[in-house]
């Protein structure tokens, strides 16, 4: 029960073969087996969950239907949710309670699924390895010793290792996809505004999307289903008609033009990664598809131009934590603005503060036209880049990330280092592009290996189906981390 | 350019961050390693690219100026560090 489908789970319940109380159950003892070990929850509390699972079962009883009625999901921290607390993996807001539920949340209470926990991440979503975490790093279920990736890392881990059925996650500049290929399951970054960012405790604005993690690409479309849509609350959502993901699951390989960036297969990227890769590419090649190369220079630039816009994005909007209407403050100060100083300095870890710093520098008088006027210009050049890409291709495939996980430690000294590491996640959402990653294999080492696929605004459709497809045909997705066995 | 122990002071006192004495140098270090990889966008030629400040080219919304929220104060406020007869308690800032 724990390695099935949503839509396998959704049958059982359908059918009766299982109540919402007896799989929430399931999968609280699961938690409660391993999450000493892997730290991927924060939060969780089971009457909550079981009470939740119940008015599922009554729902159901009285005749309701939902492909997720009755389904326990987990939902990073970072989302909104007034039943539990929302810490964003941070010290600031350790306690705090949300006095309302995200719009994601509300969707999701709609459909009748369960409230399963809040899973654990990089303090306020900064980061690349979910070690930021005010609450502890979060372990990676191949290997203890090693990250899952961030900074949706405590979703990632809580599905790979079957603690959650699915999970949602956001997406800054990587943090489904690269957690997702780190610890072996899928992930979806949507195109920006197909979500909506009501709830979502914002890190950097112009890039945020919320998305789905889970075991399958048809997994991720009925997450979809229930997540994307227009919301009024959030200025930059869209408005457009509402679309069913899982219905266009099956589209035709034949004649797909599938993109593949030079960039994106060059130096850097690890022999197990670019084996996994390339046999991914000639599967799709095998189907009818079509490779185009195709050339995206200012791959290089991305990381630099995202290191200038989220941070001055974040500086302004962590702002907000002062001290003085919610979270954390200092217990000693001398007047207000030494309040604020050190409310901040205790409340933030160092990643935080350091990327508050750099965005504050860029943003500040002499610089803001050298820095951030200047990373907004190479972002357009970037946008224009894949759009150019786009009138050749239909879907650009390529590693979700260089490297399989990497030990705990070995790079939070250097925040270059780490931030490196999100090479080719970071351009889509400076672009606003959805991408998903999906299991494609595995190193020497047995750690798996993220396939990536981006598309054009709004063609979810497209990467869902292709990567459906590929997963009918292999069986990546369904492998089980041998140190969490069922 | 590499930033000097003085300009990241002023940098935290702009952000309202103290910087405890023992920290001051690995910050400053890595602050510094940061705006080395920052600085390649110096280099790039963008004479005559608008800037892109949002991820896609759409136009701002216009809603109806009608009040959508209820009053919750009270909860809000519970979630307050400091606080008394409905107000936020904050140092003295004026003698």
């Amino acid at each position: 029960m724990l390695n099935s489908t949503l839509s396998e789970l959704s049958g059982a319940l359908a059918a009766k073969k299982i109540s919402s109380v007896e799989l929430t159950r399931l999968y609280l003892e699961r938690i409660g087996k391993l999450n000493g070990g892997l730290n991927a929850f924060i939060s969780f509390e089971e009457p909550l969950a079981l009470a939740a699972a119940s008015r599922a079962d009554e729902r159901r009883a009285r005749g309701e239907t939902h492909p997720l009625l009755g389904i326990p999901i987990a939902h990073k921290d970072i989302i909104c949710t007034r039943e539990l607390r929302t810490t964003c993996g941070s010290k600031m807001l350790e306690r705090y309670v949300s006095p309302y539920d995200a719009h994601v949340i509300e969707q999701f209470n709609a459909a009748g699924s369960v409230l399963l926990g809040k899973c654990n991440m990089d303090e306020f979503a900064m980061g690349s390895s979910s070690e930021t975490s005010y609450f502890g790093p979060v372990r990676n279920p191949w290997d203890r010793r090693l990250v899952t990736g961030g900074s949706s890392g405590g979703s990632a881990a809580a599905v790979a290792a079957r603690m959650a059925p699915a999970a949602t996650g956001t997406d800054t500049g990587g943090s489904i996809r690269q957690p997702a290929a780190l610890s072996g399951v899928c992930g979806m970054k949507p195109t920006y505004g197909a979500v909506s960012r009501y709830g979502l405790v914002a890190f950097a604005s112009s890039l945020d999307q919320a998305g789905p993690l889970a075991k399958s690409a048809a997994d991720l479309a009925l997450m979809m289903n229930v997540m994307a849509g227009f919301d009024a609350r959030d200025s930059t959502s869209v408005e457009r008609p509402k679309e069913d993901y899982s219905e266009k699951l099956k589209i035709s390989m034949a004649g797909l033009r599938i993109g593949l960036p030079r960039e994106y297969f060059g130096e850097g990227i690890e022999p197990g990664v670019r084996k996994a890769v390339d046999d991914a590419v000639r599967w799709f090649e095998s189907q009818g598809a079509r490779k185009v190369p195709i050339e995206l220079p200012s791959t290089r630039l991305a990381v630099p131009v995202y290191y200038v816009i989220a941070p001055a994005e974040a500086s302004s909007n962590l702002s907000r934590f002062d001290g003085v209407r919610y979270g954390h403050r200092a217990e000693t100060y001398a007047d207000l603005a030494d309040m604020y100083a050190r409310t901040r300095d205790e409340g933030f870890g160092a990643e935080v503060k350091r990327r508050i710093l750099v965005g504050t520098y860029v943003l500040s008088h002499g610089y803001y036209d050298a820095y951030y006027l200047q990373a907004q210009k190479v972002r357009r050049l970037i946008a224009r880049e894949f759009a150019a890409a786009f009138e050749r291709c239909d879907l650009i495939l390529g590693p979700t990330s260089p490297t399989t996980a990497f030990a705990l430690g070995a790079k939070a000294d250097d925040p270059v280092q780490m931030y490196l590491n999100d090479i080719f996640t970071i351009p889509a959402p400076l672009a606003g592009l959805p991408g998903l990653s999906i299991p494609c294999g595995f190193d020497a080492k047995g750690l798996p290996v993220g396939l990536q696929l981006m598309g054009k605004h709004f063609s979810e459709a497209t990467l869902l189906g292709a990567a459906h497809r590929y997963q009918q045909a292999t069986d990546w997705h369904l492998r089980v981390p041998k140190e969490t066995p069922l | 350019m590499a930033l000097s122990d003085d300009q990241v002071r002023r940098l935290a006192r702009l952000a309202r961050i103290a910087i405890r004495p023992q920290d001051s140098a690995p910050v400053v270090e890595r602050l510094n390693r940061v705006l080395l990889l920052i600085d390649q966008l110096r280099a790039v030629d963008t004479a005559g690219i608008e800037p892109m400040a949002h991820a896609l080219d759409v136009v701002q919304r216009l809603r109806p100026d009608k009040v959508t929220e209820e009053d919750q104060r009270e909860r809000f406020q519970s979630e307050a560090p400091s606080k008394d007869k409905g107000l936020y308690l904050v140092p003295k800032v004026i003698e």
